[in-house]
């Protein structure tokens, strides 16, 4: 027997979709036109002076060294955040996955970074990286490592990668577990039985099963160093220095909010919107293939 | 049927009256939107500065809203201008000066007092701090509110430890600066000599005024959008070499942007920093030992120094949207007319620790004793009417000020760290910097 409810109303569906679309289209499309409208003027920030340049925005930015050093920081950035916030996650994921005794202890620590708001864990990892104030920073000095991030472009881009990565490990710890724990006992046990070692276990049968998570995870970390770790480049660094940490995003903001050049700014936004929807397009495209449901 | 809408309608037509009647004998007052961005004790402090306009007559009622730090402040101002509905009156920081006064969105101070015939002297207020807030001609622009000045803090139990009396040091000229930070750090009395907040204001804005030598050209752009950065003179480069050097030998530390260097100064890890005169608070609740306040150094043999400095901190505008009436303006000249008079502006200065703006304060406490055990209050007063002002220091007008001083630091910072010479950086900076001057005038045709 067939248990399926049918609706025959045509118009509820639209009625419960409605909310979720009203919203889609006030904070999503509606702005994102307005970016693209914007990115083909130049104007005043009070908008009294008006002129409509067609790419003019897009030329200037494009033709400006400096945009596409902030394009080869933000890949470098990008890259060691997604991984660096993944691969610690799945290794606590898979130890937390074997522990009986106090597991909803461990798990509930190791999430809790996720609870904090970037600037505020941002301002943390400062007073503790400090040069003169924090411990880590004096204990550096005293080893004799020259640690000043406030100077050295390599170690203010170190400390902005870490202290990102180390607020999304909890986040994936989570996603990781979720995956791990649903997949079926029988087949370690199998394997096991067949002989293979831990670590045989582990990438041959676990690693694979576990794509679905590790993939999502990976479109989500992109899109989090992307659009989520302006807070902690604004609070330790503020893009410096020189322009060590000046992501695409923290130029965006700086050209849009500080400089208030709107155009520009909006053409920044446009580049690195369909920056984004490509890559993501891309990674459905060709990494999905390889992904086991 | 007929009779009876008719009868409806004449009894509306009463009442309408009669409303119209009763609003006039129980008239509201005007109110006045005024949005500032200062926070902790300096809130309290303007908020007792509009409590008393509104109390003094009931004419008009001042409402004052927070709307954040000053560049959030200046966003919400533009956003709210766009969109028709801008505050009366908003605080906005001293950077932000050429951007409203080119913006056509505001009504010049000294229109505002000629059209609601609110009499007004503009020369009441010291000629530094008129000049950063009005055109070439005297034409006053904005009104002057809280001003503050850059000095330079000194730990004098730092002095001491390094076997220097800070009694009798003299820390007037940089040659003097430079050995005392060598001494300090040669001698244990602190693990840094000097450093300084706000690196472009501090050491280019400022140090371009004390030396009377051109930030950009143009009078620093107060005669014209066309101005161009002139940062990489001579002396300019002299300097920043000097900087360098000085960190290589551990005499300097370089803080960071923004206000970051003031914490090497309450922490004890500096033993000289140049920041804001407004840092006072700070000093007094966290700094755990005696400090007191010099003026800002400058280069021995350098023609007409030391000059006086310039001021920063904010000015009030009076912003225009569609449907501003008359009695609207009346309120808001009335209001900074009040702001300006003697009493509420030296009520200002004591409470804020702002400068005094205008002349008769200094005057008048400096005759009471007052400043004897304040001279962090008397110094900075001092430093800013110290010789005759000139093009070189009375003001900046440069359209996108805030990204030229994020450029600036920028580029010393890759100085800092050995990627470029001194040379190159302010090069490079000044041709920076001339872009987005370009880019400020092209908007504004």
């Amino acid at each position: 027997m067939q248990r399926r409810t049918i609706f025959r109303n045509k118009f509820l569906p639209y009625v419960l979709l409605a909310p979720q679309l009203a919203i889609t289209i006030a904070f999503f499309f509606w702005p994102a036109g307005q970016a693209v409208y914007q990115s083909l003027l130049i104007e005043d920030p009070f908008g009294l002076y008006r002129e409509f340049v067609w790419f003019e925005n897009f030329q200037i930015v494009l033709s400006n060294p400096l945009y596409l050093e902030a394009v080869r920081v933000t890949v470098i950035f990008s890259t060691a955040v997604t991984f660096l916030a993944m691969a610690p996650a799945l290794l606590l994921a898979v130890m937390a996955d074997q522990v009986i005794r106090g597991a909803s202890g461990y798990r509930t620590m190791i999430v809790w970074p996720y609870a904090i708001a970037p600037a505020v864990a941002a301002v943390l990892w400062l007073f503790i990286f400090h040069p003169s104030i924090g411990q880590i920073g004096q204990g550096l000095r005293a080893l004799g490592i020259p640690w000043d991030y406030r100077i050295d472009g390599d170690q203010a881009l170190g400390l902005v990668i870490f202290v990102s990565a180390w607020k999304q490990v909890s986040y994936n710890f989570l996603f990781f577990l979720a995956g791990l724990q649903s997949i079926p006992k029988t087949i370690v046990e199998a394997a096991t039985v067949d002989g293979a070692s831990p670590m045989v276990r582990f990438w041959r049968g676990i690693f694979p099963l576990l794509s679905p998570t590790t993939f999502f995870l990976l479109v989500v970390n992109i899109i989090y160093t992307f659009f989520d770790t302006f807070g902690v480049i604004h609070a330790i660094t503020q893009g410096g220095p020189g322009r060590a940490t000046t992501t695409l995003m923290y130029r965006l903001y700086r050209d849009g909010w500080i400089n208030l050049d709107l155009g520009g700014s909006s053409a920044q936004s446009v580049l690195l919107m369909s920056a984004v929807i490509l890559l993501t397009v891309v990674q459905f495209r060709f990494i999905e293939r390889r992904v086991h449901y | 049927m007929h009779a009876t809408s008719r009868l409806f309608r004449s009894f509306l037509a009463t009442l309408l009256v009669v409303f119209a009647i009763g609003s006039i004998g129980h008239a509201q007052p005007t109110e006045i939107q005024f949005w500032y961005a200062l926070t902790g004790p300096l809130a309290e402090h303007t908020l007792a500065q509009v409590e008393d306009f509104n109390n003094s007559q009931d004419q008009f009622r001042v409402v004052a809203d927070f709307t954040g730090s000053y560049d959030e402040t200046m966003v919400a101002a533009i956003a709210a201008f766009r969109a028709g509905a801008a505050p009366h009156i908003v605080q906005m920081f001293e950077v932000g000066t050429a951007t409203m006064m080119y913006s056509g969105a505001i009504k010049p101070v000294h229109e505002l007092f000629e059209e609601t015939g609110v009499p007004f002297d503009p020369d009441i207020f010291l000629p530094a701090v008129k000049g950063y807030y009005s055109l070439p001609d005297g034409s006053m622009m904005s009104m002057p509110f809280n001003s503050s000045t850059a000095v330079m803090w000194v730990n004098d139990d730092a002095l001491a430890a390094a076997g220097i009396d800070p009694a009798t040091v003299s820390l007037g000229t940089w040659e003097e600066v430079w050995e005392v930070a060598q001494q300090v750090v040669d001698e244990g009395g602190a693990d840094c000599g000097i450093s300084f907040a706000w690196p472009t204001w501090t050491q280019y804005e400022q140090f371009s005024a004390v030396h009377d030598v051109p930030l950009a050209s143009l009078s620093n752009g107060m005669e014209g959008l066309g101005a161009e950065m002139m940062v990489n003179s001579e002396l300019h480069v002299e300097h920043l070499q000097n900087l360098v050097d000085a960190r290589a030998s551990g005499a300097f530390v370089y803080g960071g942007r923004g206000n970051a260097g003031d914490g090497l100064f309450v922490s004890g890890e500096c033993a000289m920093v140049q920041g804001s005169s407004a840092l006072f608070a700070r000093v007094d609740r966290e700094a755990e030992f005696d400090w007191t306040m010099h003026m800002l150094p400058y280069y021995e043999g350098t023609p007409n120094a030391p000059l006086n400095s310039i001021i920063g901190g904010a000015s009030l505008w009076a912003m225009d949207t569609p449907g501003r009436t008359a009695e609207e303006w009346q309120g808001v000249a009335e209001f900074f007319a009040f702001l300006a008079t003697v009493d509420q502006a030296q009520k200002w200065h004591i409470d804020s620790g702002y400068l005094p703006i205008r002349f008769g304060i200094y005057e008048r406490l400096m005759e009471e004793g007052f400043y004897d055990d304040k001279p962090h209050l008397r110094i900075p007063y001092e430093q800013l009417t110290r010789g005759e002002a000139t093009p070189n220091s009375s003001g900046i007008r440069l359209g996108n000020l805030p990204q030229i001083r994020a450029i600036i630091e920028e580029e010393i910072e890759l100085a800092f760290e050995g990627q470029q010479t001194a040379q190159q950086a302010l090069d490079t900076a000044v041709e920076r910097s001339n872009v987005v001057l370009r880019a400020f005038e092209r908007a504004q045709r």
